[in-house]
């Protein structure tokens, strides 16, 4: 039986194991990227249709998407950017980056976002001619990880089409819960602005009364997950406020127009 | 019975890795609390353990001893990413909910042992009829685990509604405890004590004697 045990051997089994194995990675994620890339879009595209309630089983998502705009908005101003192309546009790099973002304060951070870029992508549904649905990505912190997801609202700017979450690290059964569509259809036609444009939507702990005055702003709280429940009020708030869509939200009421 | 047909099933009830060599507990805690993900996470792990065995075992002969660990873990490594990129292109979705716990299939101490334990010392073809049917014994107790907890703590089988929730307007008030991974303490626990009355050459010799009490001792000796 030949020695595997001398120097020379155990280089070259360690060099060529390593060569093999990194052929094999590189081969299979070269290969496969296109496959995951367009079942991250995919995935991404059916949330914000579902969120807006546009999803339908019968229709290929694609095909769905086709009819939704997006576009650019610089957070500061409300206004929408077309120097920025929607390819080039990458939340997590433009959060990053402190040129493309801005570092938020304790009492304004209260999603726990850290950072906040100065640009997101929204998105609009248009039915016929005429504004159908407004589509904002909002995210906040939960109580094991960042919860991401749409809101969706009506014309008005107040009323919630749907609150639909793509990625969060909850617990299944409690936190995450808020993938439950009997919850998620709580969401619908619930208000979060007052009339003096004060944000009043919240997610509160326990069942909320009908009878309440507050009962359009309010939504059932999920029954064990008090922090995730919370971190969703949060969320909302921010993104709703004057450090997220406020601006947007504003000018887009302002100016009534259909083509924006 | 055929030497290969023992290597296969052995592991399955006789010689269980989670239920008698108490391996991979991590990952049974925690990918059981629905059918469908824990079916997803078998057939990683199985693929990635057979795979390990039938490579380890066709190099076995030119793995240097010192740096067998390395080589091992390097191989197992290699195959878990493979599984991973696979699933995220082939059923995202699940990918998502698993997340890194495919990762930590590199951590999954049946995958190292058998690589370790029978691979090293014997063929290909056996070596993969081992990772194979070990594969088998985890996904048996894990299947075990994930129905029961998912039957208590939705409702549900396999995503079909058995026991209409309270909070979907039926009867039935969900065991929320089931859902969290604590509950598979319990229920491994159990499956091991009902595998042992089956199979009682499963009980192991207690290593402690509990002494008779002392105090009686003395009352006695007055």
């Amino acid at each position: 039986m030949n020695n595997n045990d001398t120097i020379r051997k155990t280089l070259i089994v360690a060099v060529s194991l390593c060569l093999v194995c990194s052929a094999l990675i590189s081969f299979s994620a070269v290969e496969l990227r296109d496959l995951q890339e367009a079942n991250k879009t995919l995935d991404k595209q059916s949330k914000i249709l579902s969120a807006a309630g546009l999803l339908d089983d019968d229709t290929d998502v694609t095909e769905l998407f086709q009819s939704i705009d997006a576009r650019i908005v610089n957070l500061e101003t409300g206004e929408f950017d077309s120097e920025i192309s929607l390819t080039e546009y990458e939340e997590s790099a433009f959060s990053r980056n402190p040129a493309t973002s801005i570092e938020l304060t304790s009492d304004n951070d209260i999603a726990l976002l850290k950072r906040r870029e100065n640009f997101q992508t929204v998105y609009l549904h248009y039915d016929v001619d005429s504004l159908n649905a407004v589509i904002l990505p909002v995210r906040g912190y939960g109580l094991w990880g960042t919860m991401k997801g749409y809101l969706a609202l009506e014309p008005d700017l107040k009323t919630i089409i749907g609150l639909e979450f793509f990625d969060h690290k909850e617990t299944p059964g409690l936190g995450g819960e808020i993938d439950n569509p009997k919850w998620k259809s709580i969401w619908k036609g619930k208000e979060v602005y007052s009339d003096s444009g004060d944000i009043l939507i919240s997610v509160i702990k326990g069942s909320v009364d009908k009878n309440s005055t507050l009962a359009k702003y309010q939504v059932d709280g999920l029954s064990g997950a008090t922090i995730t429940s919370n971190g969703v009020t949060n969320l909302l708030s921010f993104w709703l406020g004057d450090m997220g869509y406020g601006p947007l939200i504003d000018r887009l009421k302002q100016s009534e127009v259909k083509d924006v | 019975m055929s030497k290969a047909k023992e290597v296969l099933l052995n592991p399955i009830f006789n010689d269980n890795p989670i239920a008698l060599q108490i391996l991979g507990i991590c990952s049974a805690l925690a990918v059981t609390g629905n059918l469908y993900i824990t079916l997803i996470m078998c057939v990683a792990l199985t693929t990635v353990v057979t795979l390990s065995n039938l490579s380890v075992s066709l190099i076995r002969n030119h793995i240097p001893t010192n740096i067998r660990i390395i080589v091992q873990i390097s191989i197992i490594a290699t195959l878990v990413m493979l599984v991973d990129e696979v699933l995220q292109a082939f059923d995202y979705e699940s990918s998502k909910t698993l997340s890194v716990f495919v990762g930590l299939i590199v951590t999954n101490c049946i995958v190292m042992g058998r690589a370790e334990a029978f691979a090293m010392k014997n063929g290909p073809l056996m070596s993969a009829i081992d990772g194979f049917g070990n594969g088998l014994g985890y996904s048996v107790i894990l299947i075990v685990i994930a129905i029961i907890r998912e039957f208590v703590g939705a409702g549900t089988f396999y995503g079909i509604e058995i026991m209409p929730l309270t909070t979907n307007g039926g009867w039935y008030l969900a065991n929320n405890f089931f859902l969290t991974p604590a509950s598979s303490f319990f229920i491994i626990g159990f499956t091991i004590w009902a595998l042992r009355q089956w199979k009682t050459e499963q009980i192991e010799e207690p290593e402690f004697k509990i002494s008779k009490n002392s105090l009686e001792g003395e009352k006695g000796a007055a």
